[in-house]
């Protein structure tokens, strides 16, 4: 570490600071800064020459006075301090203790930007995880080492059904839970609050470590964060050999500290204001998750976004979505007729599924299960559209047994409790009750074993 | 090639974007930076200074660290070894990698593409003797590389003059001498199993020669309706979520080429996992060997470097070249050629220069248009053909076709497989739009379906595609007044473009019998059920109720045929449609008696 104060401080703009003739700084180095009060701020070099060196404020260059600022370089990346005790800790996100407890003491320090993973050391995930919610596991289902998000909007329950994942995520055959690593990014006092307390009543707090940015933290903090989070992950998954689900909310203030960073620096933007770069930068941190040979552990992701005003096409969802192995949608349709979790399976998907699931990991006829309820919804969907215009009255017997359908499906499928912790079986069993409303003729999706199987000819 | 390095120094980093102080270099050339040696190339020039590109991340480096030039421009080793291998953006070898350096890829770390050790049995070309002359891309012997592969050993395209010695059959490794050429300026070149190709130089051919034949791929939708030419250029954009993985996937497992090559740009890891742990298990349907012994990765994921990934697709397309000028057909796939151009705005964008749409540098279309015209089919040097058909995934943002990327791809390319995402949906699979995608070579795919399999292909590939037009304007009529507003022929049409829809366009790839149709299979089912709704259309002219024909259960039979007989079982296939088309006979018998009888 350099003892070195400079004060050469030429200009402060948005969250940059300009330094000027301070010569062979690192590019990505770690800053320190003293105000005229004394008080220190934490920054990172994003531009360096000889002549100007850039410096990215993480705490803001509010109140910066350029004739009373003083600038050490740290010679050292941004880094985060880990050992076993971070579990049952809260952070930044710098990684500074927020829970009011002493910082973790340890020798091991690592830079959050981790290289990024080689192809040839992943393995394909395939391991299927319950979550207890029907249509996740029946229709989307999670494995292990996946990258899921939560496609959500304001006002929908998405806290709910993430704290609800959290509480039921397991394999189907094994108890042991998952360590949980969990990143807010700009949320409210109320719903740090809701995970907090969901944490400590379910009794998993003592196995979570939670990094937290409040709305009305730094924003600039909130670019650290989520690496800071992945890191710590990566260190309980790949050294300590546990399986890590980690939870990022939201990443929507995510990409907007980042588009308010980089308009500050002039950087030309692409869709809406955002940087261009915006898709490398948010692979670089849903790309962390996985599975690597021979390491038992393993890091599942599952971030929950707003779409602003609800639009699936803005840039963040799609971007994501670009990155992720699928999304799960929430609709506010289906929230404000009351039904939880409101998750619109058309749109909602999972890349993963069909390796994960079947015989030998859930059961045989779950792969064309989830295929036919899929196309006869489709199908409702449309009927309910035709209902809508020529009234219900008008529609033939067939069709009238899809309308029934897509209500039953909504209110008995997709409906469940908070609380309710379906298994997979019970899923699939609920969806064969759906499934023989329909005739075997119209169930051309499963085969005519599942069908002798399961189908309980009740629409005879 | 000019081996003198040069030093210099950093004087600036500015993320990928690093100016560096370095007299004499050239632009295009490659450079090692810092004190870890990272591996960056020079995309302009300034006076004395240099912007150069960095393939890694460049954390911790700081202005005044050394520099060295390497003299010579981006390029990639050709030789045996690189089927069923898997490389980086610059053509690292990433298994090797991982090996030596473990989870992560490091920095500053370039191993060899191909292994040095390994010895290969060469086998020189009969009738080449010493004192002959000979042309740069004539064949000198050949490797076996793979089972599938038999490698052709070529004098490099820019090597030319009097074959002076050429090395006997034998086991020789990559640094071996097996051949000496003396150009006419009486400089001798010692040729070996491989040599450089700069990726930014389109490799040479005798000329351009027109596609005859299409890529048969094993999809119904894209044979039958949208064919490609072996040569010829294609697109597949789509919304996330619509299954452009998949569709690559299906062609790269299934396509009649002899060389695959897979760029993995700007995408997901876990998806070359898939394909590292798939393919080798997958057997090729034409030689029945294991799909890996004729396909080669490139994978620079998401998460990697991105000027890295701007190189990639380069890298691809000269060893896709390569293996062209061998007299082979190969295909080139591309996912995502978005996130590619992604990276030139990345890279623009730092370098100031001026956007034109979405940010997009005003060479996108050029530079897009030049990349795809690297595609074709050719007389190579040695007067043999060869052909790279190129397959670029596009990623619109939104699903927007209209931004930059795709419409400027639209521009170029001859077959556009559309994805939508309704269909997708509706999990209806491969999400391909049969109203938004196009094929410009049908004509030339019709020769070739006529004359190999059927005369009737082109009409019954237009009445299919009339059917589902005509099936989209009904669809309008019934969401707007319902079913009841219809005659019952044209309720008849609805039902046989549920038909094709379901019978033909539709087609699972996880389904171990329907992944794959070969062509015959294609044309029975398109003209199994276009026969049977004439047959239908036929029984409603005569009054049968529209209801009773929905009802047959012959037609759920249809819907499952394409599971239920595989390529090979085309002798039961024709008895299934002759059962079929039976059951209506029966029908229009008895309604033709009743119809004497009330007469």
């Amino acid at each position: 570490m350099s003892a070195k104060e400079y004060r050469t401080a030429s200009a402060a703009r948005g969250g940059l600071l300009t330094v000027s003739n301070v010569p062979n700084i690192a590019f990505g180095d770690r800053v320190r800064i003293r105000d005229q009060k004394g008080n220190t701020r934490n920054g990172q070099v994003i531009l360096s020459s000889n002549e100007e060196v850039l410096i990215q404020v993480f705490e803001g260059t509010e109140d910066l006075d350029m004739e009373n600022t003083w600038v050490r370089f740290l010679d050292e990346p941004v880094e985060i301090t880990l050992s076993p005790e971070i579990l049952g800790r809260v952070f930044n996100g710098l990684g500074e203790p927020r829970d009011f407890r002493p910082p973790i003491v340890s020798n091991l320090r690592r830079s959050i930007s981790a290289a990024a993973f080689n192809p040839a050391a992943r393995t394909y995930p395939k391991e299927f995880i319950q979550t207890g919610v029907s249509t996740i596991d029946g229709l989307n289902s999670l494995v292990r080492g996946q990258k899921l998000p939560i496609f959500s909007a304001s006002g929908l329950p998405h806290n709910r059904l993430a704290a609800q994942i959290v509480r039921q995520a397991k394999l189907p055959d094994d108890d042991s839970r998952f360590s949980v690593v969990f990143a807010a990014m700009g949320v409210s006092y109320a719903d740090a609050r809701f995970f907090q307390e969901e944490f400590a009543s379910s009794g998993v707090l003592g196995n979570v470590v939670m990094f937290v940015n409040m709305a009305d933290d730094p924003p600039v903090e909130r670019l650290t964060l989520p690496r800071m989070a992945l890191t710590a992950a990566e260190y309980l998954a790949f050294d300590l050999d546990r399986h890590v689900l980690v939870v990022m909310t939201d990443m929507t203030h995510y990409a907007e500290a980042l588009r308010e960073v980089a308009t500050a620096k002039g950087d030309v933007p692409a869709r809406k204001g955002y940087p261009g770069y915006l898709y490398s930068d948010l692979a670089e941190i849903y790309e962390r998750s996985g599975r690597i040979k021979d390491r038992h552990g393993s890091i599942t992701l599952v971030p929950v976004l707003s779409m602003p005003s609800d639009d699936i096409t803005h840039p963040i969802p799609d971007l994501t979505g670009y990155i992720t192995e699928g999304q799960i949608v929430l609709s506010r349709e289906l929230h404000n007729q009351g039904i939880y979790p409101p998750v619109h399976i058309s749109p909602s998907l999972s890349r993963l599924m069909k390796d994960g699931i079947g015989k030998d990991f859930t059961r045989e006829d779950h792969p064309h299960v989830s295929n036919q309820l899929y196309a006869l919804y489709a199908r409702a969907l449309e009927t309910r559209n035709l209902a809508s215009i020529i009234g219900a009255d008008e529609l033939s017997a067939r069709d009238r047994r899809y309308l029934e359908f897509a209500d039953a499906f909504e209110s008995r499928f997709v409906q469940q409790g908070e609380d309710e912790d379906r298994s997979i079986e019970e899923t699939l069993n609920l969806a064969w009750d759906l499934l023989s409303t329909f005739p075997p003729q119209a169930l051309t999706r499963v085969t005519e074993t599942e069908m002798a199987k399961y189908h309980r000819q009740s629409g005879e | 090639m000019n081996t003198v390095t040069r030093k210099g120094i950093i004087l600036e980093i500015n993320g990928p974007i690093v100016t560096i102080q370095l007299p004499g270099v050239h632009n295009g050339e490659q450079v090692r930076i810092g004190s870890l040696g990272l591996y960056g190339e020079v995309i302009a020039l300034e006076g004395d200074s240099a912007i150069v590109q960095i393939y890694e991340s460049t954390e911790m480096v700081r202005p005044g660290e050394p520099v060295e030039g390497l003299g010579h421009p981006l390029s990639v080793e050709l030789g045996p070894g690189l089927i069923g291998g898997i490389f980086d953006g610059v053509q690292r070898p990433l298994e090797e990698m991982f090996l030596k350096a473990g989870d992560q890829i490091p920095r500053g770390l370039s191993p060899a593409p191909l292994d040095r050790e390994k010895l290969w049995h060469f086998v020189p070309t009969e009738n080449l003797e010493p004192n002959m002359p000979i042309i740069g891309g004539a064949r000198l012997g050949t490797v076996q590389e793979t089972e599938t592969v038999e490698h052709r050993i070529l004098v490099p395209p820019d090597i030319e003059g009097e074959l002076i010695e050429l090395a006997p059959e034998g086991d020789y490794n990559l640094e071996e001498t097996i051949g000496q050429v003396r150009d006419r300026h009486g400089h001798v070149h010692h040729l070996k199993l491989h040599h450089r190709w700069p990726v930014r130089k389109p490799r040479p051919y005798q000329s351009r020669d027109n596609g005859i034949e299409p890529l048969i791929t094993g999809q119904r939708i894209l044979d039958t309706f949208f064919p490609l030419l072996k040569g010829s250029k294609c697109a597949v954009p789509g919304p996330f979520g619509a299954g452009k993985t998949v569709v690559q996937h299906q062609v790269a497992r299934w396509a009649n080429a002899d060389i695959v090559i897979y760029v993995g740009c700007g995408e997901r890891g876990n998806e070359l996992v898939d394909v590292l742990d798939s393919f080798p298990k997958l057997k090729d349907p034409y030689t029945g060997r294991p799909l890996m012994d004729r396909t080669l990765l490139i994978a620079n994921t998401s998460n990697m470097p991105v000027v890295a990934r701007e190189a990639s697709i380069y890298v691809g397309i000269t060893l896709a070249e390569y293996y062209r000028d061998q007299g082979y057909d190969v295909v080139m796939l591309a996912d995502s050629t978005s996130r590619w151009a992604e990276a030139l705005r990345e890279v623009s964008g730092r370098l100031g220069q001026m956007p034109v749409e979405e940010g997009y540098p005003a060479y996108l279309a050029s530079r897009l248009a030049a990349f795809y015209e690297r595609a074709g089919r050719v007389e190579t040097m040695d007067n043999g053909k060869g052909s790279v058909t190129l397959i670029g995934a596009v990623s619109p943002p939104g699903g927007d076709f209209s931004e930059p990327v795709t419409s400027h791809t639209k521009e170029i390319i001859q077959t556009f497989w559309a994805l939508s995402k309704e269909l997708a949906d509706a999990r209806h699979y491969p999400a391909i739009d049969w109203v938004d995608s196009f094929s410009a070579d049908v004509g030339t795919a019709a020769e070739w379906w006529h004359e190999n399999i059927d005369r009737g292909w082109e009409k019954r590939r237009g009445q299919a595609l009339a059917m589902l037009a005509r099936d989209a304007e009904l669809s309008r009529i019934v969401n707007l007044v319902g079913p009841e507003a219809l005659s019952s022929a044209q309720r008849w049409v609805l039902e046989g473009a549920a038909l094709i829809k379901d019978g033909v366009l539709q087609q699972s790839a996880l389904d171990p019998v329907d992944t794959f149709s070969s062509p015959e299979k294609q044309f029975l089912l398109l003209d199994l059920i276009l026969s049977v709704y004439d047959e239908g259309a036929a029984l409603i002219e005569l009054g049968v109720p529209v209801q009773e024909l929905s009802e047959m259960p012959v037609l759920a039979r249809l819907r499952r045929c394409k599971e239920l007989y595989n390529s090979s079982q085309i002798d039961q296939l024709r008895e299934f449609r002759e059962e079929a088309l039976q059951d209506f006979k029966a029908i229009h018998s008895e309604y033709a008696q009743r119809g004497e009888q009330t007469a």
